[in-house]
C-alpha cells in the first residue's frame, strides 16, 4: 500500500494535478516542499480567508513562496500557465472559484509539460477538468491524540488506480507519513498510538 | 552673479507650512539638538544658529520647530538651480545655500542689470525666499558682495566695491580671519594695500589667491549643473510598417540603444514607454513596468510580447519612440553561479510578464512584522519591490488560512461542546487554551475594540480544527482561522 501512495504523494512533475475538499490548502502546503525553486500560489484578489505565513511556516518555507492576486477566472487561468509554462517555479498553486472546463485544464497540462513544472489546481468540489493527472480529496480527521490526520482519497489516477490514505504530519522530519490501515498495523504501534 | 540664500532651509518649511510665530528648524548634532536654520521673526527675538533648543526655548517659549531636511533642502537648491536657467544657461551651485551665475551676455534681455536683479527679487519674493544678490566682474566679487553688502560693483573697478567689505568676504578660513584682524588687516582695501611677501610667508598662498580672485586677477570659472541624462530614444520611418514582426524588429533596435546608453551610466530601467505613431497621426503606447531594474535588451524585447499584440496598426505606423520614464540604480554585480543566476533572471522575467497582465503590484510575497496580533504578525509587500526574508521564525502553531472573526453562538470561558459555524455542526473533542493576547493600544483597530482575547485551538469530532477566541471583556465566541 504504500509502495503506491509513494508513486502518487510526491506529484509527478510536469503535470497538472487538482485538491478538493477542506485539507486542500494543508495538501497544497506539503507539496511546497518538493522542489528547490520556490512555489507560486494564484488566488482570487477579493477572498477573505487569506493564507497564514506563520501557519504555512510548519509546512514549507513561506520565504520562497510567491503570491499572485488575480481578479477573475481566466486572470487566475492565465497567470498559472504562464508561470507553468516559464519554468522559474518548482510549483505552482492556483484556486479557482468556477468549474474548470476541458479546454482550460487541457492547456494548463500542456504548459506544465513545456515547463517541466507541477501544476495544483485547487478546486472547489466536483469542479474540476477531467484533463488532470490525478485529482485528490482532502479530509482533516479527528483522531485521539494525533491532531495532524488526514484522509487523502485519490478519486483520480491517469496512471493507476485509485486508492485512500490516512496520513499524518512528522513535524520533526516534515514530511508527510502514512498511517497503516487497522488490519496491517503491528500491535506495538496500535499500544502506543 | 551670485545668489545667496539665508534662510533656504526655513523658507522651504514655511512654503510647505506657513505659520503665525518664531520659527526655526533643528538639527541633531552630537546627539544635541541645535537650530539649524531659523526665519527673521525668530532672530528678532536674539536666537542665533547653532543654539541649542532648550536655550532657544528659554529665550522664546512659543517658537514652532520642525527637524530639518538636508536632503530635501540640496534638491530643492537644485530645483532653484533650474529655475535660475531662465536668467542664463550657466548655473552653478555655490556651497549648500548659493547660486552662482554667470550672466555674461545675457543682461540686456531683462533691461540690464538693474532690471534683472529686480525681476529676480520680485519672482523670488512672490516664493516666499529670502535672498541676497551680488553683481560683480568676478565670482568672489559677487559672492563678496551677496553675503556682505549686496549691490552691483560697477565694471573693471572692484576695489572700489569691496573695499569697505570685511576680510571675511574673501570666503577665507574663519581662523585667517581673526590672524588678519590681529594685525588691524579688517577690511579688503587694508589687505590688498599690504605688501604680498609677508603676507604669503604668514597665512599661506590661500589668502591671497581668495584675493585675487575677488578682484579679478584670477579666473575662476563657473560650472554649471550637468544636465541629468535623458533615456529617450526615437526611429522615424520612411515609410509605414503594420507586421507585428517589424515593429518588433524596430523595438529591438530601439531598446540596444536605450540599454546601451543605460549600461554607460550604470542604470537600469524600471518602467518603459514605447509610443508607436501612426500615419493618421494618432498614437499607442506600451508601458512596460519592470519587475527589477533591467539593461540587457535580449532579456526586455520577450517581455514587450504581450503589449505588442494588442497594437492596432490602422493604416501603419511610422515613428516609433522609446522612453525609460523611470530608471534606478544597476551597478555591475559580481557574477553568480550560472544556475543561481538564470534562476532569479527567471523569476524576475516571470514577475514582469504576470505583472504587465494582472498589474506588478498584485505579485507579493509575505515578510514577517513583530507583532502578537494575529493579523499584523506578516506584511504583504509586492515581490517586484521588496526582497525575500532570510528565514521565518515558527513561534506557536497558528492556524493556515486566517480569517475575518466570525461570531458562533456560545457562552462560559472554555469553548462551547457543539456550536453551529458555516452552517455544519460541530462538536468539540479536544481543545487546548487559552492562549491570551492582548491589543496593541498603540494602533488604533476596530477589530479589537472588545479588548482582551482568549485563543483556542479546537479539534472537532467532524474533523475540523479550528482556531477560536472568547473575548472576555465582551462575552463572545468567534473563529477565526483554520488548521491544517
Amino acid at each position: 500500500m504504500s509502495a503506491d501512495f509513494a508513486v502518487c504523494y510526491p506529484l509527478k512533475r510536469g503535470r497538472a494535478h487538482e485538491a478538493c475538499g477542506p485539507g486542500a490548502t494543508y495538501f497544497a502546503a506539503t507539496c511546497c516542499n518538493f522542489s528547490d525553486k520556490p512555489a507560486f500560489w494564484i488566488s482570487p484578489s477579493w477572498q477573505q480567508g487569506g493564507l497564514n505565513p506563520e501557519g504555512l511556516a510548519a509546512y514549507c518555507d513561506p520565504t520562497r513562496l510567491l503570491l499572485a492576486r488575480a481578479a477573475s477566472q481566466i486572470d487566475i487561468l492565465a497567470v498559472a500557465e504562464e508561470a507553468l509554462r516559464s519554468g522559474a517555479v518548482g510549483l505552482v498553486v492556483a484556486e479557482i472559484y468556477e468549474p474548470l472546463s476541458l479546454t482550460h485544464g487541457r492547456r494548463l497540462q500542456l504548459a506544465a509539460e513545456a515547463g517541466r513544472t507541477t501544476g495544483l489546481i485547487l478546486t472547489p468540489d466536483g469542479m474540476g477538468s477531467n484533463a488532470a493527472e490525478t485529482r485528490w480529496c482532502c479530509m482533516p480527521l479527528s483522531g485521539d491524540r494525533d491532531s495532524t490526520l488526514h484522509r487523502w482519497d485519490l478519486i483520480k489516477n491517469k496512471s493507476g488506480t485509485l486508492e485512500n490514505w490516512v496520513t499524518r504530519w512528522d513535524a520533526t522530519a516534515r514530511r508527510v507519513i502514512v498511517v497503516s490501515k487497522a488490519g496491517e498495523r503491528p500491535r506495538a504501534a496500535s499500544a502506543t498510538g | 552673479m551670485s545668489l545667496w540664500f539665508p534662510r533656504l532651509a526655513s523658507d522651504r518649511a514655511l512654503r510647505l507650512r506657513p505659520v503665525e510665530a518664531a520659527f526655526a528648524l533643528t538639527a541633531k548634532q552630537s546627539n544635541t539638538d541645535r537650530l539649524h536654520c531659523l526665519d527673521a521673526r525668530a532672530e528678532r527675538a536674539g536666537l542665533a544658529r547653532g543654539m541649542t533648543l532648550s536655550d532657544a526655548r528659554a529665550l522664546q517659549p512659543d517658537l514652532i520647530t520642525r527637524p530639518a531636511d538636508a536632503p530635501g533642502d540640496a534638491r530643492f537648491l537644485r530645483a532653484l538651480a533650474r529655475w535660475a536657467g531662465r536668467y542664463c544657461p550657466w548655473v552653478g551651485l555655490e556651497g549648500a545655500d548659493g547660486l552662482v551665475l554667470d550672466v555674461t551676455g545675457s543682461t540686456h534681455l531683462f533691461g540690464g542689470e538693474t532690471g534683472l536683479i529686480a525681476d529676480m527679487r520680485m519672482r523670488l519674493s512672490r516664493a516666499g525666499m529670502e535672498t541676497r544678490i551680488g553683481l560683480a566682474d568676478s565670482r568672489g566679487a559677487a559672492w563678496a558682495l551677496a553675503h556682505f553688502g549686496e549691490g552691483i560693483a560697477a565694471p573693471g573697478q572692484p576695489l572700489q566695491a569691496l573695499g569697505d567689505l570685511p576680510v571675511a568676504a574673501l570666503r577665507i578660513d574663519p581662523k585667517l580671519v581673526i590672524g588678519l584682524e590681529r594685525l588691524g588687516l579688517r577690511s579688503i582695501a587694508d589687505l590688498h594695500a599690504t605688501p604680498r611677501a609677508p603676507l604669503a610667508r604668514r597665512f599661506g598662498n590661500g589668502v591671497l589667491l581668495r584675493l585675487d580672485q575677488a578682484l579679478g586677477a584670477q579666473p575662476e570659472p563657473v560650472t554649471p549643473l550637468a544636465d541629468p541624462p535623458h533615456y529617450g530614444v526615437r526611429l522615424t520611418l520612411p515609410d509605414p510598417i503594420g507586421l507585428l514582426e517589424d515593429v518588433q524588429a524596430g523595438a529591438a533596435r530601439l531598446l540596444a540603444q536605450l540599454c546601451s546608453k543605460l549600461r554607460h551610466h550604470d542604470q537600469g530601467a524600471r518602467v518603459l514607454l514605447l509610443t508607436l505613431r501612426r500615419v493618421d497621426q494618432a498614437s499607442q503606447q506600451v508601458e512596460l513596468r519592470l519587475a527589477r531594474p533591467m539593461n540587457d535588451p535580449q532579456a526586455i524585447l520577450p517581455l514587450f510580447d504581450r503589449g505588442l499584440a494588442g497594437i492596432e496598426a490602422g493604416f501603419g505606423i511610422d515613428q516609433l519612440r522609446l522612453a525609460a520614464i523611470q530608471v534606478e540604480d544597476l551597478p555591475p554585480a559580481q557574477i553568480q553561479s550560472a544556475v543561481r543566476q538564470d534562476e532569479n533572471d527567471g523569476l524576475a522575467a516571470l514577475i514582469t510578464r504576470i505583472g504587465t497582465r494582472i498589474g506588478l503590484e498584485n505579485v507579493q510575497r509575505f515578510l514577517p512584522a513583530d507583532s502578537h496580533i494575529p493579523e499584523r504578525s506578516f506584511i504583504i509587500a509586492a515581490a517586484a519591490f521588496s526582497d525575500p526574508a532570510p528565514s521565518w521564525p515558527l513561534l506557536r502553531p497558528r492556524p493556515l488560512r486566517l480569517f475575518p472573526p466570525e461570531p458562533v453562538a456560545g457562552t462560559g470561558r472554555t469553548p462551547p461542546a457543539r456550536f453551529r459555524w458555516r452552517r455544519m455542526t460541530l462538536r468539540v473533542e479536544r481543545q487546548a487554551g487559552p492562549e491570551r493576547l492582548t491589543p496593541e493600544w498603540w494602533l488604533e483597530d476596530e477589530s479589537w475594540r472588545s479588548g482582551l482575547r482568549d485563543y483556542w485551538r479546537v479539534e472537532t469530532a467532524q474533523g475540523r480544527r479550528l482556531w477560536m477566541f472568547h473575548t472576555p471583556q465582551h462575552p463572545g465566541w468567534y473563529v477565526q482561522g483554520e488548521f491544517a
